[in-house]
């Protein structure tokens, strides 16, 4: 995968004090959305996918593996948590903790599989094993197939905080992206980060200095299957539904759409490419069917004209790591 | 005496459908010496490489390291007993500075390297260390320099600094010269004479000038199989070796 790295990655030294400036600015615009008359249930939508984003991202743009199914983790922890939410009446903290274990265990299994395959035929795998997921989840009775699971009660967070108020909801989606997007920040500068980065950059070269580098993709793997399933239980309060559109292929498609257009291997690429993504389907609604074609062009001019994304063309003007 | 040699093939052979690309090497590497394995292309050094450094697996034949039988075991276990290769086209790693290329193999040796809920600043303990082992190859200057814009030289330089960092007991090279100008070749040769103190290495090379003087022993492939082998003022004097590999031009 080091070919669709190369060009992408900005080549100055990691400054991480930059990232953290743009972290504190980047957490007080979105903890002031709810004073400014955005719609929030959009912002919250677009939150949740951001943090999906940012967990692919930790796979592809540290690990350097594209994984084609990621809408996996996030459509099981969904229906784990909703599942919990609305058959066991668990409260919203547990109910979160059913999904994210959810994932965890599905992204054991499915790392376990696919791990040791390279490039394109990792992202087969993973792509088949969705697919695999998908008509599972079709067929089971727990997610009353194309129904889905609906209907979903909010609760109240630790008892306290009613997540029915949209403003209320909107802080505890906020508190979430922020710390799984924290996570990611210190996974990717961890001395595991190292590794992985070295792993992306030169795996022979990594193997000849001792590294089994299998393990390090297969925790690698698993970090960002459950963070993308923290992603999917948080949707799960968002849209009070839990649905196969969030294990269809098309949706690990939309996933690695966003990371592109917002910068792979960035660490606010994949938030604002998700921003743009779901700000596009939400006001070009209008459009119809017409939003798949208007999609797939802005992607077709990404491709060709900003290959290292919106926030990877910024960092790279500004020989700064973002 | 598995003290004298600390690498030993016994009829190391490998097989692509039908084509032997390395049959039957018997190869002994002293302790200590520079050993260097040369060949016309297509003789079959780097598969010979790639088989002693595990890369690929032999259809025939044996590995003893240190005595101890490594033909069955994973590259990056072999690499943990001490037994470190580089690369032909220079492998660093290239959006890391020079700096943290060389504390990835410090790291390893730690153990924190699955650690990732703890901040990297943990690894500043192992700056130093790797000053020193830059500053040893010359490249102190290039410490926060990410290594994709270091020139070719300097690079091939680093990956040895890396490997050095290892403390490895034996450094198996790919052509460590390779692509170099006459400035960097004299460098790098320095530079391995230098180490060979410590270490025992084996190089393959193309180029028989290159190791002629940096050699304490020179083993010849041909077609596979090794023709000759001896110190360089033997091997000028063998008639099959200018025949079959300096041509008519050297003779």
């Amino acid at each position: 995968m080091t070919a669709l790295t190369d060009d992408t990655l900005p080549v100055t030294p990691r400054a991480i004090r930059d990232e953290m400036i743009v972290f504190v600015v980047m957490a007080l615009l979105l903890a002031s959305v709810p004073f400014t008359g955005v719609y929030p249930f959009f912002v919250m939508q677009a939150l949740c996918f951001a943090l999906l984003a940012c967990a692919f991202n930790l796979l592809i743009g540290y690990g350097g593996l594209l994984s084609f199914g990621h809408a996996m983790f996030l459509g099981t922890a969904g229906y784990c948590s909703a599942h919990a939410l609305k058959v066991w009446a668990l409260p919203p903290e547990l109910g979160i903790l059913v999904g994210i274990a959810g994932a965890f265990v599905l992204s054991l299994i499915t790392g376990y599989i696919s791990i040791r395959r390279q490039g394109i035929y990792f992202s087969m795998i993973t792509l088949a094993l969705s697919q695999l997921l998908y008509f599972i989840y079709l067929q089971a009775p727990f997610t009353h197939g194309e129904d889905g699971i609906q209907g979903i009660p909010q609760g109240h967070m630790f008892g306290v905080f009613d997540l029915s108020k949209p403003t209320v909801l909107y802080y505890v989606v906020l508190v979430g992206f922020l710390a799984g997007f924290l996570l990611i920040f210190r996974i990717i500068n961890s001395p595991f980060g190292e590794v992985l980065k070295a792993i992306r950059e030169n795996e022979p070269r990594a193997i000849s200095l001792g590294y089994r580098t299998d393990q390090y993709k297969f925790l690698a793997f698993v970090l960002s299957g459950t963070l993308a399933g923290f992603a999917g239980s948080l949707k799960v309060f968002v849209a009070q539904n839990a649905s196969l559109t969030d294990v269809h292929w098309s949706m690990s498609g939309e996933v690695v759409l966003m990371t592109l257009v917002g910068g792979l291997g960035t660490v606010f690429g994949p938030v604002v490419g998700a921003f743009v993504i779901i700000a596009m389907q939400q006001y070009l609604a209008g459009f119809g069917q017409w939003v798949t074609v208007i999609q797939g062009s802005i992607f077709v001019i990404c491709v060709l004209t900003f290959r290292r994304g919106v926030i990877g063309e910024i960092a790279h003007y500004f020989r700064r790591s973002l | 005496m598995a003290d004298e040699f600390i690498l030993e093939t016994e009829g190391l052979t490998k097989e692509f459908a039908g084509f032997f690309a390395v049959r039957d090497v018997a190869l002994k590497v002293r302790r200590g010496s520079i050993h260097a394995l040369i060949g016309p292309n297509g003789a079959g050094k780097t598969t010979c490489f790639n088989l002693l450094t595990k890369f690929l697996k032999p259809s025939a034949g044996k590995i003893l390291y240190k005595g101890q039988d490594i033909t069955a075991m994973a590259p990056a276990d072999v690499a943990r007993m001490g037994l470190v290769r580089s690369f032909q086209i220079s492998a660093v790693f290239p959006h890391l500075t020079a700096q943290e290329n060389v504390r990835v193999a410090l790291q390893r040796q730690h153990g924190s390297s699955f650690d990732f809920w703890r901040s990297k600043s943990v690894l500043n303990v192992f700056n130093d260390r790797a000053r020193e082992l830059l500053n040893d190859v010359g490249l102190s200057e290039f410490a926060n320099t990410p290594a994709v814009e270091m020139p070719y030289g300097r690079k091939r330089a680093l990956e040895i600094a890396t490997t050095l960092a290892l403390d490895p007991e034996m450094m198996l090279l790919d052509e460590p010269m390779a692509g170099m100008g006459h400035e960097d070749i004299d460098k790098i040769a320095a530079l391995i004479k230098r180490i060979s103190a410590k270490y025992t290495i084996l190089m393959v090379e193309h180029n028989l000038s290159v190791v002629a003087n940096l050699s304490d022993i020179i083993t010849v492939l041909t077609r596979g199989q090794v023709l000759a082998q001896g110190h360089y003022s033997e091997l000028t004097k063998d008639e099959r070796v200018k025949e079959a590999y300096l041509g008519a031009g050297h003779a």
